[in-house]
């Protein structure tokens, strides 16, 4: 016998936010999830187009056996690229978590506060005025960028006297992010060299970078990881609704404007990092959703440990599938986390945000 | 409190709210200043006294070229493919209550970019080719989306997950495609993707307008209905709206429109997330309605369409940069300035 509240589709809300399993389930869960990544890292560095048994890793790491090759492999590409996929994968993991929450929007990925097509409009002004070639060389580019536009979408956002509502973000977010689309296509179409090469940096790749890219962006993504977790609490705040929030004395405006600096530092390192890979920061908060509940504070580690999982797997897979070439990580963490993504937005109930 | 004019003819009653009359009023005249500049001042210029002799069949051949044959098909273009993108973001908007919705929710438009750089980079296809193959690509897309959401029961919420997994998948495909396609092929895939009103005739406008007259009515008539599902499902059904007959009627009727329009211009962007979003600000309506939506979409593309054609001339630049430019601009200065006074 159902009540008239429940056949007009409403639930209690104890149902509602009802977190999936116990404290030891969730625990469990995410030590769990460490250790696949600690595989799925070493992993990344023994398979590629020449495999390299772990064994040999460890002797180019730590003893002398290994012959020059090995070592140069393993220590000049495959560790940095690792390292990098890592880094690059925590940090768009935490951003998506963060920009969910924060806005409370179900398409929200790192990409809607304008950061990625800040990126990409710095990358293709570098390419076509400064003549910037390498790939290294987009990266402050594309960081400054990334954060320029933030700045505007959050100026705009917080005009008025109000605070930046999730929904102002969000579409000063599409309206900046639209003019920016604007000036990067303007200028790419114009041009085919610079068409050439950004067509190549818009896929999103971990291949060719080393370790100066690393310790470029690295600052950022540990100064964002350290906001975005300690923001956990006050994220689920947020959720109960803006009155709510306000009504049990939680700082609104604090806990936004901290939010958005580390979504930008974390989006805009990654993308600076690896290119726009704006996908993993979508799905892999949706899938921890359907994994631990709403709870912030399982939610943000689970999206930091699933994310890296996902982008490293991608990326080996698109080694080994097309040898002697490769695939693109941005291309195959979409086609491998998107059935993913299906599979848990069909089959669990939706959590909402 | 809005002020509202009652119209009472035999059968019918309208209660028309004012601001949004005189609002969708000055669009409009707007709107054919800025047809009427466009075919005069675009280029070589065309006294408009010349205009009234070619319309009447006189002039010079090489006016009446340039007049009947390049200016009018693309304005007239330019005026529809606007009008329609804008209602199906309208009617998107409206069924997902998110200011972000529009027909890519269910992937139609990615779909539809699949369609046609598969058929421009892969098989070398031209401008019908590719129309014909982004129309095809979209459908496909849109049903297999809807397919999959339907067999949880069809709510928006999981619609719009659904068209985000696979538009995703289809987004790596096409930045595959373009990344390994031969540099020219890529280019003209690019060009496609962003959306251009250049070398369109009459044979667009014609089959666009066909596909319109037919398209329009039965959505005016659901457009109350729309109204009611935009305050929320359940509201909707407590006021007797047949609310799963009606969204799915009022979804597939939007993506038609916009696959009409996809198909003679490209996705053009950014129209149909603006154009709904610029009107509901103008006309400080508590929801969106379809016609004066379609007036601000018309506006926009032609004012773009100008500004595309004029500001690096010689270059001709594709209308869909531009739109993205204007629409994402405007949208933002609205924004400030309604946020500014302290509304929304």
């Amino acid at each position: 016998m159902t009540s008239a509240a429940e056949r007009a589709g409403y639930r209690p809300p104890q149902a509602r936010v009802r977190a999936r399993g116990g404290l030891t389930a969730r625990a469990l869960g995410l030590l769990v999830a460490v250790a696949v990544l600690v595989v799925v890292a070493a992993v990344s560095i023994a398979v590629g187009a020449k495999p390299i048994p772990l064994g040999v890793v460890w002797d180019a790491l730590f003893a002398d056996g290994a012959s020059a090759e090995n070592v140069r492999i393993v220590i000049d590409l495959r560790i940095p690229r690792t390292l990098i996929g890592l880094a690059a994968g925590i940090a768009l993991g935490l951003a998506g978590a963060l920009m969910q929450a924060l806005t409370r929007n179900p398409l929200a990925d790192p990409g809607i506060l304008g950061i990625n097509a800040g990126a990409a409009a710095a990358v293709v002004l570098a390419i076509r005025v400064l003549g910037v070639t390498s790939l290294i060389g987009y990266i402050w580019f594309a960081f400054a960028g990334a954060a320029a536009a933030f700045l505007v979408v959050y100026l705009l956002g917080t005009s008025g006297h109000a605070a930046a509502s999730p929904e102002r973000l969000a579409l000063a977010g599409a309206a900046v992010g639209a003019a920016l689309l604007a000036v990067t296509n303007a200028v790419a179409l114009l041009d085919t060299t610079t068409f050439d090469r950004y067509r190549l940096w818009t896929v999103g790749s971990l291949a060719g970078r080393d370790l100066t890219v690393l310790w470029g962006v690295l600052p950022f993504i540990l100064a964002g990881t350290v906001i975005a977790v300690a923001l956990g609490p006050s994220l689920n705040v947020i959720a109960l609704g803006e009155d709510t929030a306000r009504g049990l004395g939680a700082n609104l405006d604090r806990t936004r404007v901290l939010s958005a600096v580390a979504v930008t530092a974390l989006c805009g390192a990654a993308t600076a990092a690896v290119g726009p890979i704006a996908f993993v920061g979508l799905a892999v908060p949706h899938i921890a959703r359907a994994l631990v509940g709403p709870d912030q504070r399982w939610l943000l580690p689970y999206s930091l440990v699933l994310a890296p999982i996902l982008l490293l797997v991608a990326d080996v897979i698109g080694r080994v599938v097309a040898r002697p070439g490769e695939l693109e990580a941005g291309l195959v963490s979409a086609l491998l986390g998107a059935p993913i993504f299906l599979a848990v937005v069909l089959h669990r109930r939706i959590v909402p945000l | 409190m809005t002020r509202r004019l009652t119209v009472r003819a035999p059968g019918i009653a309208l209660r028309l709210d004012v601001r949004t009359l005189w609002v969708s009023g000055a669009l409009l005249i707007t709107a054919f200043a800025a047809v009427v500049f466009t075919v005069v001042a675009v280029g070589i210029w065309l006294p408009l006294a010349d205009i009234v002799e070619i319309l009447q069949g006189g002039g010079r051949r090489a006016d009446r070229f340039i007049l009947l044959d390049l200016r009018l098909p693309r304005v007239c273009l330019a005026l529809l493919t606007g009008a329609a993108l804008a209602v199906s973001g309208a009617v998107f908007q409206s069924l997902s209550r998110n200011p972000l919705g529009s027909p890519d929710i269910v992937g139609f438009t990615t779909g539809s970019a699949t369609g046609a750089v598969l058929s421009i980079v892969v098989f070398g296809a031209g401008p019908a080719g590719s129309a014909v193959a982004a129309v095809a690509g979209g459908i496909v897309t849109a049903l297999i989306v809807y397919g999959l959401a339907a067999r949880g029961g069809g709510s928006v919420r999981r619609l719009v997950l659904v068209g985000i997994g696979i538009a995703a998948m289809l987004v790596a495909v096409n930045s595959y495609l373009i990344s390994r396609a031969r540099l020219d092929a890529a280019q003209s895939a690019a060009v496609w993707l962003v959306g251009t009103l250049n070398g369109r005739t009459w044979q667009y406008v014609y089959l666009l307008g066909i596909a319109l007259a037919v398209l329009t009515p039965p959505l005016l008539l659901l457009s109350r209905r729309l109204q009611m599902l935009a305050m929320g499902e359940d509201s909707a059904r407590s006021l007797g709206v047949p609310v799963p007959v009606s969204r799915l009627s009022l979804m597939v009727l939007a993506v038609a429109v916009c696959a009409v329009a996809t198909a003679a211009t490209g996705p053009v962007a950014f129209v149909a997330l603006a154009a709904p979003q610029v009107t509901l600000r103008l006309t400080r309506s508590p929801a969106v309605q379809l016609l004066p939506a379609a007036i601000t979409g018309a506006l926009l593309m032609v004012l773009s369409d100008l500004v595309a054609q004029r500001i690096l001339a010689p270059a001709q630049l594709p209308v869909g940069v531009v739109t993205g430019a204007v629409g994402g601009v405007y949208l933002a200065w609205l924004l400030s300035a309604q946020w500014r006074k302290g509304n929304g």
